[in-house]
């Protein structure tokens, strides 16, 4: 069950986290984060995986880098099953695979300097020592167009923006394949934000990586990726090419959510529809039954309301999940 | 966008204001506002010398990266300046043909919530956690409106119906964190809105929200606007947001304005390098996939540490000589179009 062509392939994924209560921390209930679905990543490719807060984006993220226990379904990374591979197998596997985080301020050890925390791939992955080291090192600082001298600062010297690039130094270090890019430019500002798409979209053709790139800002994914999967509430709606997302969304989730995005351009965006969608995402912990969008759908039909919709090829690669899609 | 609120004529401040004091329709002017931080690292100019106005009824953008100062210009309209560090040195800040700054704490307290109502950002922290939503609404009506228990609590159900609150009656009675993030913020907008405000400032109301629920307050806000005719100042740094909400947008760097134009003019046909460059690396839904950003290069400047002359040089690619020494003032480039830059305005690339 794989394809050379895909690096990574997700099978039937589904993360539930227990909700305990009382004294004996019981469980009753689960968090639905991740709810059963499968996709796939080709070599070289981005795909950009977008929902609102809660939809289990990052937790689909950290599944494929096997970070939480528990996971069922399979996750294959060229072509090997993750999920069957031994603790210290999984740990030179990571050397892959990493992540890129939101938070600049928050994901770098305070007390590390920039040499250090980019570094420290390099150290634990026995990769290099000594001059050479010291080389990589200043390669890598050199690669997210910081200067080799700031090695020895700490994070707090830093700019939002600058952190960002030691955290992508960092993510280099190992020399992975492949990168989940986990809202890599929401907490930086507009014209920052720009500056690391670009350092990103250089990177992945420079070193040839693959991206999963994760973020709520849909013109953001929309530029920077491939294909686009949107998620709702733990599933997966609809994936396709990120053009024919915007130019022929089929799901009315992601219909909405689309015209939910503002154009930076009053002339274009007047010309535009408004949907917009009543209430909040529910909760997790209990979804509704059937197709989980039915309640905020404006088109929801009977069969809506029991039956889970499945995921269905419409040509090409452009797959939905919706019972109003024929 | 409302008809009746376009622009016309004689947008010169000055021109502008002699003009329109005689059909009294302006809500808010600000003239030459400076409010000043003394720190460690010295005297920061979070805002020096910003003069904008808004209309009865109109929503004005106010735009530009984090510590362009932003949310002190608006704290100092509400004269909420934390003293020390911060004070606000000159200026005037006429609201209804009064000058906020001269009135006494007494009075202000009367004006805040009430004729002048504030959103901010983050809803949970602005929210008290102990009471109960029904509570801190009917709280602001009973002080200002001076209604009794009763009223107040008919008028709290009506205004989370208004902001689309269902089941208000029973959900009144709830805390905080029982709402969602865009629930809180809906609740701080019925909040807002009780004193029927003339002025609604609102910053960056949507930053902390997902994007439907983004869409579902910023329509609130403006269905407000147009029916009740509040008029509305909306600080962002998402320029999608004010292309699709706003009647006249201000661009702020460094303290103060660089630009100012309604706003199919200001995206049409910019005319600051910065608003130029800002517009160029925003991802656009409808462009295509891969289309090169341009950068503006280096980082928003450190406000404890202003180069000379005008404050955008270090990072604007058509700087000459000219600009590191003097600092260029607001002039009108065309009608209602107005811009601080020495730069030939035929030269500039779009």
């Amino acid at each position: 069950m794989s394809n050379g062509e895909h690096l990574v392939e997700v099978e039937n994924l589904h993360m539930y986290f227990p909700v305990t209560a009382g004294v004996l921390q019981k469980k009753v209930a689960d968090v639905k984060a991740v709810d059963g679905i499968s996709f796939y990543i080709k070599r070289g490719e981005t795909l950009g995986l977008v929902g609102e807060s809660g939809c289990g984006k990052t937790t689909t993220g950290r599944c494929i880098l096997q970070l939480y226990d528990g996971i069922q379904g399979n996750v294959y990374f060229d072509g090997v099953n993750l999920s069957q591979l031994k603790q210290e197998q999984m740990r030179r596997m990571r050397r892959n695979m990493q992540l890129i985080f939101q938070d600049p301020f928050a994901s770098l050890d305070p007390r590390m300097t920039a040499g250090d925390i980019i570094g420290e791939p390099i150290k634990v992955h026995n990769l290099a020592k000594g001059q050479e080291y010291r080389d990589q090192v200043a390669e890598l600082l050199r690669m997210v167009e910081l200067e080799p001298f700031m090695a020895v600062r700490y994070p707090h010297e830093f700019s939002g923006g600058q952190r960002q690039r030691i955290g992508i130094a960092r993510a280099l270090a190992a020399r992975p394949s492949f990168i989940v890019c986990d809202e890599p430019v929401s907490a930086l500002d507009v014209s920052i934000q720009a500056q690391i798409i670009i350092l990103l979209q250089r990177l992945r053709e420079e070193l040839s990586l693959t991206y999963l790139f994760i973020a709520h800002d849909l013109s953001v994914v929309r530029n920077i990726s491939d294909r686009v999967a949107v998620m709702y509430l733990g599933r997966i709606v609809e994936i396709t090419d990120s053009d024919e997302l915007y130019a022929n969304p089929l799901h009315p989730y992601t219909v909405a959510l689309l015209s939910a995005v503002p154009i930076p351009d009053p002339v274009v965006d007047r010309t535009r529809e408004r949907i917009i969608l009543a209430g909040d995402v529910p909760s997790p912990i209990m979804p509704p039954p059937g197709c989980n969008f039915h309640p905020r759908c404006q088109q929801a039909i009977d069969i809506c309301k029991v039956e889970t919709p499945q995921l269905i090829n419409m040509g090409g690669e452009h797959w939905v999940a919706c019972h109003l899609v024929k | 966008m409302n008809a009746g609120i376009k622009l016309d004529a004689g947008m010169i401040p000055e021109l502008f204001v002699r003009k329109m004091t005689t059909t009294d329709e302006i809500v808010l002017e600000v003239k030459n506002l400076q409010t000043y931080f003394y720190t460690s690292e010295g005297e920061v100019k979070a805002v020096d010398g910003l003069s904008y106005f808004i209309r009865k009824g109109e929503s004005v953008g106010l735009v530009g990266e984090s510590a362009c100062g932003k949310s002190v210009s608006a704290l100092s309209v509400l004269r909420l300046i934390p003293y020390p560090p911060g004070i606000i040195v000159g200026g005037e800040i006429i609201f209804q043909g009064q000058d906020l700054l001269k009135v006494s704490e007494e009075e202000m307290r009367h004006i805040r919530g009430n004729r002048i109502a504030m959103i901010f950002q983050e809803p949970t922290t602005s929210l008290n956690p102990v009471l109960t939503i029904k509570r801190q609404i009917s709280e602001s009506l009973e002080l200002h409106r001076g209604l009794d228990k009763e009223q107040s609590l008919q008028e709290t159900i009506r205004l989370l119906k208004l902001v689309g609150i269902s089941d208000a009656e029973r959900r009144a009675d709830g805390y905080p964190f029982h709402f969602s993030g865009g629930m809180q913020q809906r609740i701080m907008v019925a909040m807002a809105l009780s004193c029927d405000p003339q002025l609604l400032i609102a910053d960056e109301p949507t930053t902390s929200l997902d994007v439907t629920v983004q869409a579902q307050l910023l329509e609130i806000i403006d269905d407000l606007r147009s029916r009740l005719g509040t008029a509305v100042l909306l600080i962002t740094h998402n320029l999608g947001v004010v292309a699709r909400y706003v009647d006249r947008v201000n661009v702020m760097y460094a303290g103060n304005l660089v630009e100012t134009a309604a706003t199919d003019e200001i995206y049409g046909n910019p005319k600051h390098p910065y608003t130029i460059g800002l517009l160029a690396s925003v991802p656009r839904l409808d462009s295509e996939r891969k289309k090169s950003l341009r950068i503006i290069k280096g980082l928003p400047p450190n406000l404890a540490r202003l180069p000379g002359g005008c404050a955008f040089h270090p990072r604007c690619e058509y700087a000459f000589d000219r600009c590191r020494v003097e600092t260029p003032v607001l002039e009108e480039v065309s009608l209602g179009h107005m811009r601080a830059c020495f730069y030939d305005v035929d030269k500039l690339k779009k």
